[in-house]
């Protein structure tokens, strides 16, 4: 897979060492030509200057057959048209674009670019684990109509020793996979819970409040 | 105030954004001016009878504030293309403004952006055509001169 990725500063450095590491084909497009350098010099990716919203550039980044294009500017604007003109001029098949400024995810949606915002990932996720320290992950999916949770059962959690089908959840509540031992497991009505496990719970926000305290007996 | 004015927003007050906004205004139209850096509105002429909003246009709130579902032209001049390009998309599809223009430096963007719908002038484009025009008559009328 081929990954174009447009921005600076720590988030890329280690964004593209991840997916270098995961064998994937990444290609840097970044606007300072001392930190293009330094890029180079340290991640097996191809470094290219210059302005990712210039068709030019895009093309010598090879953007014609790339299969993703990720703009993370510090600059919005830059991160919308990046995306556009992958996918508009160079068919690129999936973009996403990051809003600095949370209100632009829904806008930049609204105008056919994928969008995330780290400040309203971090947030939530800040302010879940800081009211419930079972929970490990939390991922708002699908604009925040949907949330993906990830909690660690512990000794004190009801659910722990029963089978899922005997497990009273609210509606519209879905435990998608657990982790025990480091292997994932689908689970089904008759599979146990044990403490240790982790389990990745699907949420509407609706009922995401009910189903915390449903698995992990507390309030979340 | 006539009959027929125009709610007119202009993103940008440097010399094409200031020099819209001041002959749309006197000539009646109902024109509020964006701008980022408030040492720009110095542009405006003494008679420009419109508002001045110091703000960064990229904002969804500024927009909202200058009330943007209510105006009948939108005009985004900033120096960045991006900008343009970005604040223009929003006016048309987010707020339904009926007109909408902006200026594109890079002729290459120009066209992807016309194909979205958004009426791009691109000073680079419409100067090349002028100068070849020029050159064209400057010609022609050479070689009448020759006969």
């Amino acid at each position: 897979m081929k990954i174009l990725i447009i921005g600076s500063g720590k988030t890329l450095y280690f964004l593209c060492r991840n997916f270098t590491s995961a064998g994937y084909d990444v290609v840097i497009i970044n606007r300072n030509r001392r930190e293009c350098q330094n890029l180079a010099k340290e991640l097996k990716a191809k470094v290219v200057y210059g302005d990712g919203s210039d068709v030019k550039v895009l093309m010598e980044a090879g953007a014609m057959g790339a299969d993703v294009v990720l703009a993370i500017t510090p600059h919005d604007q830059d991160n919308l048209i990046i995306c556009q003109l992958a996918a508009i001029q160079f068919s690129v098949p999936r973009t996403v674009a990051l809003a600095n400024d949370p209100d632009n995810v829904e806008i930049f949606e609204q105008l056919g670019v994928r969008t995330f915002s780290t400040t309203l990932i971090i947030g939530s996720l800040i302010e879940q684990r800081a009211s419930l320290e079972q929970i490990i992950n939390l991922l708002p999916i699908g604009g925040g109509r949907v949330n993906v949770t990830e909690i660690l059962l512990d000794d004190e959690s009801p659910v722990v020793g029963k089978h899922l089908k005997n497990i009273a959840l609210p509606e519209n509540v879905l435990i998608a996979v657990l982790i025990r031992n480091g292997q994932p497991i689908i689970p089904g009505g008759a599979t146990q819970l044990r403490a240790g496990d982790r389990i990745v719970l699907v949420t509407l926000p609706a009922n995401h409040g009910p189903a915390l305290k449903a698995i992990t007996g507390k309030k979340g | 105030m006539a009959k027929n004015s125009l709610y007119i927003v202009i993103v940008g007050c440097g010399r094409l954004g200031s020099y819209l906004a001041n002959h749309l205004s006197g000539v009646g139209h109902s024109v509020v001016v964006i701008e980022k850096d408030e040492a720009n509105f110095d542009n405006l002429s003494p008679d420009f009878s419109g508002f001045r909003l110091g703000a960064d246009a990229t904002h969804l709130e500024v927009l909202k504030q200058a009330k943007l579902d209510k105006a009948d032209v939108f005009v985004a001049t900033t120096r960045e293309d991006n900008v343009n390009l970005m604040v223009a998309q929003v006016a048309r599809k987010v707020f339904f403004v009926s007109i909408v223009l902006a200026r594109v430096f890079d002729p290459k963007r120009e066209q992807i952006y016309t194909q979205l719908g958004i009426r791009t002038i691109c000073p680079t484009s419409v100067a090349a055509e002028l100068f070849l025009q020029a050159i064209k008559d400057a010609d022609n009328t050479h070689k009448a001169g020759k006969k």
